[in-house]
């Protein structure tokens, strides 16, 4: 039997539920409520799976399509400045709206052959060390920082463990709750475990409507904990990696949305939306005094994560 | 737990079952194949008197092995894992929560408290990998972070000992956050001068070994130990490529830069003793 098939006979239950009610004049309200949320949780398999299917998709805007389409001007800076120049992550300065930015970003390539240069966004240590290297310059000049997030996570290479990748991915983290300068991060495609929170500590994290943002891939939740890679789609939906889900979860601070279809159908509507809402958080954070952002930003995450036990210490967000 | 791991000849697994029965007098070392005398192995810090393997350490086991006697306070804070996010796959969360705290004894899998080592105070963070394999989530990352606030405000070095295959999946996008939740309190160590000893057992792993693991002052790994980021399984079916047969082993660590010493464990509480007696402690930056 299918999900859809499953749903289908959920619903004709309810719908024999109600009318039993109805016609017998009883209160059967907790267990249409039970159905009601069965059907609920059921049908959200699909439709979080629909979505990191959309925050694949190979057309879908990459960072440098954004980039294009938000910055005035883009200075591409390369090379870690110890090894090589991971084309996985791209980053420079930027003129936003009149202003210089520091902007990074996982970059997955526009066609087979980027793709393939750039390794779909899998950064190894090298990438890292280069956006902490660009982050850093955007701190010692008060240069606001943008972040763009589109990885389905760090690559998983003998020569990436070689070099350490699990500690630039540390380092990389340990630097962004060290800048003084706002940081917003945007994740604009796949926000894919580790690899993709390395570039993710900001001031105020968006999402596009239709990225995703996960612990671990549902591919590779669904082969360890189910034994099956084929149930990434009940993974996804388990997972709760959607904006929305995300939004309520209180992990992130705003839903960008993305045209009917998604943002490949229309990257410039997609980009519009984005500027906007990264225009008015950075016009927030620059009330705040720089000494206080780096506080704020460490409360943020200090406050991060729900025990049993505990409440008081829990989800203390900006100091609440 | 998200990264895999798997058995090697100089550490090996002990059935939890025979761990469990308190009655059993003997165990098998997955090493040699012998059967030890099960207090014999206990004496021996958890080492095979046969063989030297490594069986591995509770949490408990791991504390008296490098403090001095007596001195361990437990500070751990009174939380249990919650389940944010109403996880199920084959078996609900709190289910396997309930069982892992069953089999172990354990409220949830990180033991921190104050201690003395060759009379220093210190704070000492343990993982136990028996408990859903030693995985970060929510509790973890809060106990650690208040270790390391008790190790900043009173100026003890903090001493973390890492047993976990990594970030625990059914937290979702709350285990990753902890990575930066544990990286912020580490901020405050730095910032009270307090030095920071990161000790890699096996296994180092997933989002512990990307995060707080990585950033100590000091990194040591035990002998045996399993250090990485990427699961095998993941590289060789991502790369195709053939890994080296000492990969993430604590060798192929120390070769490549990623640690600072490599030690048995029978030495390691005089290798922690000696390492912190060079840091001044507590010194305005």
């Amino acid at each position: 039997m299918t999900i859809e098939d499953l749903i289908a006979e959920l619903q004709n239950k309810l719908a024999e539920l109600r009318k039993f009610a109805r016609e017998n004049g009883r209160d059967v309200s907790a267990e249409i409520a039970e159905l009601e949320e069965k059907v609920a949780r059921i049908s959200w398999g699909p439709r979080a799976w629909e979505q990191v299917k959309l925050a694949r998709h190979p057309s879908r805007p990459t960072t440098l399509d954004y980039l294009d389409l938000l910055m005035d001007d883009f200075y591409e800076l390369h090379g870690d400045r110890l090894y090589g120049d991971d084309k996985a992550i791209v980053g420079g300065l930027a003129k936003f709206e009149g202003r210089t930015v520091a902007v990074v970003g996982h970059q997955k390539g526009r066609n087979p052959a980027e793709n393939h240069a750039c390794r779909y966004g899998m950064a190894g240590p090298a990438g890292y060390r280069k956006a902490a290297r660009i982050m850093g310059l955007g701190d010692r000049f008060g240069l606001p920082i943008i972040t763009f997030i589109d990885t389905p996570g760090a690559y998983p290479g003998i020569e990436a463990e070689e070099r350490n990748i699990g500690g630039a991915i540390a380092d990389s983290i340990y630097n962004m709750l060290r800048l003084r300068t706002p940081v917003v991060v945007a994740v604009i495609g796949e926000g894919g475990s580790g690899g993709a929170l390395a570039i993710g500590v900001g001031d105020r994290v968006l999402m596009l409507e239709n990225a995703y943002y996960s612990v671990i891939s549902p591919e590779g939740c669904a082969a360890i904990l189910w034994g099956d890679r084929g149930r990434a789609p009940e993974a996804a939906a388990a997972l709760r990696l959607t904006a929305p889900d995300l939004l309520d979860l209180g992990v992130i601070d705003e839903v960008v949305q993305e045209p009917a279809g998604g943002a490949h159908t229309a990257p410039k509507a997609a980009a519009r939306n984005l500027r906007e809402a990264l225009l008015r958080h950075l016009d927030e954070l620059r009330a705040v005094v720089p000494g206080e952002l780096v506080n704020q930003r460490r409360r943020r995450f200090r406050g991060m994560g729900i025990c049993e036990g505990a409440v008081e210490t829990m989800r203390l967000r900006n100091g609440e | 737990m998200k990264i895999s791991w798997f058995r090697r000849q100089q550490y090996v697994q002990v059935k939890l079952d025979q761990r469990g029965e308190q009655g059993a007098l003997w165990v098998k070392c997955a090493g040699c194949g012998d059967l030890v005398f099960r207090e014999r192995v206990r004496e021996k810090h958890g080492v095979c008197p046969r063989c030297g393997a490594y069986f591995f350490l509770t949490a408990q086991e791991r504390i008296s092995l490098l403090v001095d006697e007596d001195s361990f306070v437990d500070v751990s804070r009174p939380i249990v894992a919650a389940d944010p996010l109403g996880f199920t796959d084959c078996r609900p969360y709190l289910e396997r929560l309930k069982e892992a705290q069953d089999r172990t004894g354990l409220p949830n899998e990180t033991v921190v408290g104050r201690a003395r080592m060759g009379n220093t105070p210190v704070v000492l963070a343990v993982t136990d990998f028996r408990f859903i394999g030693g995985s970060m989530g929510s509790v973890m990352g809060e106990q650690l972070s208040c270790a390391m606030d008790i190790a900043a405000q009173e100026l003890s070095p903090f001493v973390l000992v890492s047993s976990t295959g990594g970030a625990r999946m059914q937290e979702g996008i709350f285990s990753l956050m902890q990575m930066v939740k544990t990286a912020a309190a580490r901020r405050d160590l730095e910032r009270a001068c307090v030095p920071f000893v990161s000790v890699m057992t096996y296994p180092t792993t997933g989002g512990v070994f990307a995060s707080i693991a990585s950033l100590g002052d000091v990194a040591i790994a035990e002998k045996g130990a399993l250090i990485g980021f990427a699961g095998r399984r993941v590289i060789e079916q991502t790369t195709g490529e053939r890994l080296p047969s000492d990969f993430q082993t604590e060798a192929f660590a120390f070769d490549h830069g990623i640690v600072d010493r490599v030690v048995e464990r029978t030495k390691l509480r005089e290798e922690l003793i000696r390492v912190l007696s060079f840091f001044p402690v507590g010194r305005s930056p």
